[in-house]
């Protein structure tokens, strides 16, 4: 199975990432392994787990970068997890038919049970989204919580990946991107969502909202004149602002 | 990448092992390797074992090795399907040759031209898992299947030539055949480390993370403070005056200690055996080092994501 | 109204295509499930827990909560791996080697209770002081203060005062509300929210949501979030301006802003004379025992000047038009100035102006010009409004509620200065200035608050032998004759708190109690028992030295200088390793506690609540939940309170039956929800099937405030009434904003040499006289000044956002996200000392040095040098490998932190702390780096000798949920 599919996804599901707004916290990282560690790919192996070199499999890692220089510099936190891509490499290099991007909704799943851990795939996946379980001896990765969104015995609004329910600040965004015109392509078309690493050529399907442009000003609503000057070159300054207010009346 | 030594040895056995067959056969082929028996079984015997043992060795390195015949299956889209396919396809013409060379003395064309396309091919589809890992530029480029091949057929000439010294053939044909390849081999090893030296990769952390549109991209935090398994994998790195080193030892071991040797055995006849065992062997630890640079030396995009600037 | 938090779209299942793997989706995620509220941190988010086979499956945000609205931080996250940490302690332990080396015995329950009993039963019956129970991170004062007071020690308190006592002491005198936990932004309104010096916080989750929403809001309702810190990490790398100020000189930022809003008159008179004290007058009679004093009639109430009448009349009053500015004269002839005119003249000076503090903040002026411009746009020309008609204290009916959308938060940034108290005082009179208390838009009450600034019980001194205090050990001074010291001046307290050395250390100071106790300054003690809090590591100051002190012996008598050291702790830390008695706790899911609104609840602006802690699963180890073995041990001392007339326990059902049935005043107890018949809230008699009340509500109760009670309330009558027909305060009598705070001022006079209690040194009046100042002021921090020469950098930490103080690190999961902690420094200041990343360094500072490896960055202020708090480790403490990253490259700041300031010219130390609250002031520290040769390089210094480890046996390869799948598959 790891020709991609032939015909044109009826969806592409995926997540929308607001780098604008993410605190770098790592919620999302944990709650994903917290739910997968006993889910469809379970367990997320942890070894050395009290000892010298700790390290596990984890399908969510949170980077933070800085870019420019100065008073233009920023610090972005950066959330990664499985993009879904639309032509990944990642499925196409199994051997087995193990790795898998699933016609019906584009999700990019392992099949655990015909992988033979050749690590190929991670080799072939640009953005370290795939987890080699040493211990189990096969490769695992974000199943964009397949276990979650289909899943009929959580409540309608629980349906929805881990890391998406559980970001404080709601950075994440889970949907169609597939669809124009769903809520998820519009924040995408809104705030010029993008593609990581577009030159690989494996057309991901989850975006990134860049950081907004700084505010200039009080960021108000009213488009008021965010004041450049001081202040005092505004304000009357006939009068000493102390004997300004000797005259007030003012009730308690 | 992790220069894993199982892959090291299956890529570095393999290639020579089916040069060998390859080069022998094609010879035999065109008539100028006569079907002797003991040649034969010798021959075959050795680039069988390259094969089998460097085939072996690669499952070391599966996760689950019980399913590896699962790997046979995805030849449409997988050059390591593809690989593992045309590796074993490979024995059954090489097995049928094999027969009529050993027991009937006699060269079975079509079971031989087989074995030579198959065995061509079968390193051409090891390079090719290589080169089409869009990941990782020091592959993904037009100097790896020659690279491979050149490796390969060096390797095999030598031990096609050794082979023949051992049986007292008086053709300089394979000598002459192992200068030539060991000679391509190291241009195109030469033209590769100049394209990996100047190559800066089509990646940037800025492409990687979408930031570049606000200046140069440095990594503030990793997402763990130890090592995870990406960073085992991929974000191996290797000093530059090892490099430097290994590559000497690449250029000395691998090319110019066997080109001298197998000179040397051209002109003094009674000492070729000894010469071409010492080429043999050097030129083996030459492409292990080889092999093992070209893994250590590979830079993958996701370090991009890990502190490097490109990629 | 609330934007939702992400957007998701509901998905079918599609129908397996051929060839595809085929997914079993609909496996059910747990057989049972329980609400709780999780305590990975001191957030008090609600959580569900999924449990499988009596195993936890998943652990998730509770979606009705009000804290966390259903998300979950990494921490809460990590639950499932604390549960089954294997450095959760087992059994009671008995010290047999030398302390701090970490020989234990395990023992019985009983024997542990009674050694406990009979040592406290002497101290109890000799000299109760002697007695230092000090707790840290819990949430359980409630009942810990109250344990104290009847136990009859004064050497009572909780972590704030090293923590963010500052911003307690500074809020509630001024506005009698605080930052901390116990306010917030109106997230949904604010149109420019200025935080200053916060990189996690105690509203950790709120706090993240909040930003969320004011970042994600619509074109057309943007708002603007500016950060003030010297590090641009966390919340400041999504601000909208980030200001990387010098550390320690927030005050003057914040002063020259009011400076520039009198000068240009953007200050909300209206406000001012309404709702704060700013037309009071204050008694101009230099060198007199009034002068500097409110000017009060016979009954104490302030009064002001009516300009209508020109009398002078209560200010208390409605309807009366004060004087505002310009000098008035007394009746009885003494000059006067309102509170306003104080307040003008101090902060018209030059001496705030922008180009003047420019340099010393790090700030360029026309950046402060243009933020109080800002500020100044949003609460006078962006203002927004809310129609909902209110009553006020006066009974006057408004049709809507006015907002200045200007809302500000601070935490330790400006809490761990020692000039943090005046710092936060200045920002609560910015805040005033500008009209946004508890408005639409600004910064709001959290309920129980507000309370009238300042009011409260004040300390309460030890009585005597078996006898309990009179009230509670900690309280609120109104000036000297509130202090706890003895005729001669000296402290009561051995932390010395409400002395002249800390008049107003409201939360103690529970970093000073090892240095004291083991000094015998103010006197000795007999036993320290600590509850949740690591002393002997990252608590500390001057770790080393204290842990020292801990192991320090009389040569005299051989005995250790304190005698006794009793904890508790759920997990193997540091301090276990120094204790003579260790009571091991349950971790938060084996037990019941209590987050009360007499505590630190869960209350947001628009509701009171508080929670309950249940049982998720019972302890596999012999340990006991402290809570209910300290009302054990209540019992068996026979403590008031704790049991019958006959002597039996009152609460024989631990901490679950003192929920029910205790009472702090008549119809008050530890829950407000569910009372009497079940229908009270607040106030009602106690209700036996309350906490299963709790439970069926997702373990928390809220008492949502009515629409017209939910802005103004200090002078809102309906909030008023409200608030006290559910005892949240005892009147509905309006409460007046303290932009002069008068308390500050009587201090002041004793140290000017009026009263009859003043300072006993010179060194102490000059203090109080220079930093407890009636209106805020800035200086230097102390610590700071005293070290300036030749530690040209200063050193901060910061909380990742990840890990709770120490104790995250025996957590699989969240020790891979972090085991080691670099120190970050700025790429041009390492360029002067030839720094590269990855060098190795020694941080020395005038106490002492730390080696730590280097990290180049370049979003800090460039003479600032920073760490992530409380990673390094002791070798083995949390039983983990010697070899632990933690350990070998993880370090503590605290090593080179002193907890005293440089020697006075009698030789005495004060303590490194705000003058004014006693607050520890870990972010003074002034640093300089050396790099390391080659061969000091790769491990940190200094290193302590190898705690031994201990705890549960474990694995190296952890595959926690294999078998949670496997029972699906089955
Ligand atoms: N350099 C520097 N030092 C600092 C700070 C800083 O910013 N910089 N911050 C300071 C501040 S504000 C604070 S509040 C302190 C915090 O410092 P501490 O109060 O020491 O906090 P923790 O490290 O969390 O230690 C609490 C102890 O409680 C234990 N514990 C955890 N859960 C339970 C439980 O359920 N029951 C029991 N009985 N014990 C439990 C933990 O194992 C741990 O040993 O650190 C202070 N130290
Ligand atoms: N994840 C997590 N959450 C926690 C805790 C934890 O350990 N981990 N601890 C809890 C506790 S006990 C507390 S007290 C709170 C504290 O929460 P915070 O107040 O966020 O405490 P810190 O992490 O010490 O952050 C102090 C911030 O102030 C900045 N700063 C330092 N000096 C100055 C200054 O002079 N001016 C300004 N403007 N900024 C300055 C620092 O750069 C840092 O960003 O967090 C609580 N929440
Ligand atoms: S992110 Fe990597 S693993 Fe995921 S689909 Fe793309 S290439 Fe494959
Ligand atoms: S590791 Fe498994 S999934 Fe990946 S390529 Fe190999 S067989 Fe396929
Ligand atoms: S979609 Fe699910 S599996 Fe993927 S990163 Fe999010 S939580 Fe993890
Ligand atoms: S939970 Fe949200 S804010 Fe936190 S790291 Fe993940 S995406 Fe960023
Ligand atoms: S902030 Fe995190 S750790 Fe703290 S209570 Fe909330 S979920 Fe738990
Ligand atoms: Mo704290």
């Amino acid at each position: 199975m790891t020709s991609l599919p032939t015909e044109p996804a009826t969806r592409r599901l995926g997540l929308v990432i607001d780098l604008d707004i993410c605190v770098g916290c790592h919620a999302c990282a944990v709650n994903c392994k917290e739910w997968n560690a006993g889910g469809h790919m379970a367990p997320l192996t942890d070894f050395d787990a009290f000892g010298e070199k700790p390290s596990g499999v984890w399908f969510n890692r949170i980077h933070t970068f800085e870019a420019g220089e100065g008073a233009d510099g920023r610090t972005v936190h950066f959330p990664k997890s499985c993009l879904h891509c639309e032509t990944p490499d990642c499925v196409t290099v199994c051997p087995t038919g193990a790795s898998f991007k699933r016609a019906a909704d584009g999700i990019v799943l392992v099949n655990e049970d015909f992988c033979i851990g050749c690590k190929l795939c991670s080799w072939a996946c640009p953005y370290g989204a795939r987890e080699f379980d040493e211990d189990v001896g096969v490769m695992k990765k974000c199943t964009l919580c397949v276990d979650r969104i289909y899943n009929e015995t959580l409540d309608t609004v629980e349906r929805v990946p881990a890391c998406v329910s559980t970001c404080p600040v709601g950075a994440r965004h889970f949907g169609d991107l597939g669809d124009p015109t769903s809520s998820v392509s519009q924040l995408v078309a809104e705030r010029e969502g993008y593609d990581l690493m577009p030159e690989m050529g494996y057309r991901p399907t989850n975006k990134y909202l860049p950081p907004r442009p700084r505010k200039v000003g009080s960021g108000g609503t009213n488009g008021a004149p965010c004041h450049t000057g001081p202040v005092a070159e505004q304000a009357d300054l006939s009068a000493h602002p102390f004997l300004r207010w000797v005259d007030r009346l003012l009730t308690r | 990448m992790y220069p894993a030594y199982s892959v090291i040895f299956f890529t570095s056995a393999s290639g020579a092992g089916y040069a060998l067959l390859a080069l022998m056969n094609m010879l035999a082929l065109i008539g100028l390797l006569p079907a002797e028996r003991w040649f034969g079984i010798t021959g075959f015997l050795a680039g069988l074992t390259a094969i089998t043992a460097g085939l072996l060795s690669s499952t070391y390195h599966l996760g689950r090795p019980e399913r590896a015949w699962r790997a046979f299956s995805q030849w449409r889209s997988s050059w390591l399907s593809r690989e593992g396919v045309l590796a074993v396809a490979t024995y059954l013409p090489a097995g049928i040759t094999a027969l009529g060379w050993v027991f009937w003395e006699q060269i079975w064309w079509l079971p031989a031209v087989f074995l030579v396309a198959l065995a061509t091919t079968t390193i051409c589809a090891t390079a090719m898992i290589y080169a089409s890992l869009k990941t990782i530029r020091r592959w993904n480029n037009g100097w790896t299947l020659p690279n491979y091949l050149g490796m390969g057929f060096a390797s095999g000439g030598l031990w096609l030539c050794l082979l023949g010294s051992l049986f007292a053939l008086s053709s300089p044909l394979p000598a002459l055949l192992a200068i030539a390849f060991v000679a391509i081999a190291a241009g195109i090893k030469f033209g590769y480390w100049r394209f990996v030296d100047t190559d800066i990769g089509r990646s940037t952390a800025g492409s990687a993370t979408g930031l570049g549109r606000f200046g140069a991209v440095r990594l503030f935090a990793a997402p763990h403070t130890e090592e995870n398994y990406l960073l085992k994998e991929m974000g191996f790195k290797v000093a530059r005056k090892h490099v430097a080193t290994l590559r000497r030892i690449t250029w000395l071991c691998a090319f110019a200690i066997p080109l001298v040797a197998v000179i040397l055995a051209l002109l003094l006849p009674t000492l070729s055996l000894w010469l071409l065992i010492v080429a043999v062997l050097t030129n083996a630890l030459g492409t292990v080092t080889e092999r093992w640079l070209f893994f250590a030396e590979a830079r993958h995009v996701v370090t991009l994501y890990y502190g490097a600037e490109a990629a | 109204m609330t934007k939702p938090r992400f957007l998701a779209e509901k998905v079918d299942a599609p129908a397996p295509r051929a060839g595809e793997q085929p997914i079993d989706y609909s496996v059910p995620a747990d057989d049972d499930v329980k609400t709780t509220t999780c305590y990975m941190c001191a957030c008090r988010c609600g959580i569900k827990v999924h449990l499988k086979n009596g195993q936890i499956r998943y652990i998730e945000g509770n979606r009705d909560h009000p804290v966390n609205k259903g998300v979950l931080c990494a921490k809460g996250s990590a639950g499932i791996m604390t549960q089954y940490s294997p450095a959760r302690l087992t059994k009671p332990l008995k010290r047999v080697g030398e302390r701090g080396a970490g020989e234990f015995v395990e023992i019985e329950w009983e024997e542990a209770l009674s050694i406990a009993t009979d040592r406290l039963a002497k101290i109890r019956a000799t000299d109760p002081k002697k007695l230092a129970f000090f707790t840290g991170r819990d949430q359980s004062q409630a009942l810990t203060g109250w344990w104290a007071s009847k136990f009859g020690t004064p050497n009572f308190a909780a972590h704030g005062g090293f923590c963010s006592v500052n911003m307690a002491a500074a809020g509630l005198y001024s506005l009698g509300g605080a930052f901390w936990e116990f306010g917030e932004p109106d997230w949904e309104r604010t149109k420019y929210f200025l935080m200053f010096g916060v990189a996690e916080d105690h509203d950790s989750n709120p706090i993240k949501i909040g930003l969320g929403q004011l970042k994600g809001r619509p074109a057309d309702n943007q708002a603007k979030f500016v950060s003030v810190n010297p590090i641009r990490t966390g919340y400041s790398a999504i601000a909208d301006e980030w200001l990387g100020i010098k550390p320690g000189t927030d005050g003057l930022l914040v002063l020259s802003l009011i400076h520039e809003l009198l000068q240009n008159d953007k200050i909300d008179l209206d406000f001012l004379v309404r709702y704060t004290n700013a037309p009071w007058l204050v008694i101009n009679a230099p060198d007199t025992e009034e002068h500097g004093l409110i000017y009060r009639n016979q009954e104490g109430d302030p009064l002001c000047l009516d300009r209508d009448s020109g009398t002078f009349v209560d200010a208390l009053q409605p309807d009366i038009r004060p004087h505002l500015v310009g000098p008035v004269s007394l009746p009885d002839g003494r000059p006067a100035r309102t509170v306003l005119d104080l307040l003008v003249t101090r902060y018209l000076d030059e001496a705030y102006a922008p180009d003047r503090v420019a340099p010393q903040i790090g700030i360029p002026a026309e950046t402060i010009r243009r933020i109080a411009a800002e500020l100044a746009d949003v609460a006078f020309e962006q203002t927004i409004e809310i129609k909902t008609p209110w009553t006020d204290w006066a009974g006057r009916r408004h049709d809507s509620f006015i907002g200045r959308p200007v809302s500000m938060h601070a935490m330790r940034g400006v809490s761990a200065h020692s000039n943090g108290f005046q710092t936060c005082r200045a920002i609560h009179v910015l805040q005033m200035l500008l009209g946004s208390v508890d408005c639409p838009g600004g910064w709001r009450y959290k309920p129980p608050f507000p309370k009238v600034p300042g009011s409260g019980p004040t300390p309460s001194p030890m009585v005597g032998p078996n006898q309990p205090l009179a009230g509670m050990p900690l309280g609120f001074p109104q000036g000297p004759k509130d202090l706890l010291i003895d005729s001669l001046g000296r402290p009561l307290r051995i932390d010395k708190a409400y002395s002249w050395e800390a008049p107003l250390a409201l939360h103690g100071l529970m970093h000073m109690v090892i240095h004291n106790a083991w000094k015998g300054d103010p006197y000795p003690i007999d036993t320290l028992f600590l509850y949740m809090a690591n002393m002997a590591w990252n608590s500390s100051m001057n770790t080393a030295g204290t842990m020292d002190m801990l192991k320090d012996r009389d040569p005299a008598t051989g005995e250790y200088r304190i005698p006794y050291v009793i904890y508790s702790d759920a997990y193997y830390s540091e301090t276990v390793a120094f204790a003579d008695l260790v009571l091991p706790d349950t971790t938060y899911l084996e037990r019941w506690d209590c987050i009360s609104l007499l505590d630190r609840p869960i209350s947001h602006a628009d509701a009171a609540g508080d929670a309950i802690r249940q049982p998720i699963m019972k302890p596999d180890r012999d340990v006991r939940a402290f809570q209910d073995v300290l009302l054990d041990l209540g019992a068996r001392l026979k403590l008031p309170g704790m049991v019958t007339e006959d002597g039996t326990a009152l609460y024989p059902g631990g901490l679950r039956d003192y929920i029910l049935k205790h009472e702090r005043k008549p119809g008050i107890g530890m829950l407000s929800g569910f009372r009497g018949d079940g229908t009270e809230e607040g106030r009602g008699k106690p209700n036996p099937d309350q906490i299963d009340r709790y439970i069926a509500n997702g373990c928390f109760h809220e008492m949502e405030i009515p629409e017209n009670a939910r802005f103004n309330r200090f002078g809102n009558l309906d909030y008023l009434k409200w608030a006290t027909a559910r005892g949240l305060i005892d009147n509905p009598d309006p409460m007046v904003l303290q932009l002069y705070s008068e308390p500050m001022r009587r201090f002041q006079l004793a140290a000017e040499g009026f009263g009859d209690r003043q300072p006993t040194n010179e060194h102490d009046s000059a203090r109080i006289r220079s930093f407890a100042d009636p209106l805020p002021i800035w200086y230097p921090p102390l610590g700071e000044a005293e070290t300036e020469d030749g530690y040209p950098l200063h050193a901060l930490t910061q909380r990742p956002m990840h890990m709770y103080h120490s104790w995250g690190t025996h957590n699989v999961w969240l020790r891979q996200l972090q085991a080691r902690n670099p120190l970050f420094v700025h790429r041009a200041t390492a360029a002067e000392l030839s720094l590269l990343d990855g060098d190795w360094v020694w941080i020395e500072s005038a106490h002492g040095k730390v080696k730590a490896e280097v990290k180049l960055m370049d979003g800090v202020h460039p003479g600032t040098v920073w760490t992530w708090n409380a990673i390094g480790k002791r070798k083995g403490a949390w039983n983990l490998v010697p070899e632990a990253p933690e350990a070998k490259s993880g370090f503590l700041l605290n090593h080179v932190i002193s907890e005293l300031l440089p020697p006075r010219e009698d030789g005495y130390r004060y303590t490194n702390s705000d003058p004014v609250t006693g607050q520890a002031a870990w972010f003074d520290l002034k640093i300089k780096l050396r790099k390391c040769t080659v061969e000091e390089s790769g491990a940190t210094e200094p290193s302590f000798a190898l705690q031994p480890r201990r705890g549960g046996a474990f694995d190296r390869t952890v595959r926690y949920g294999a078998n949670i799948k496997k029972g699906a598959a089955e």
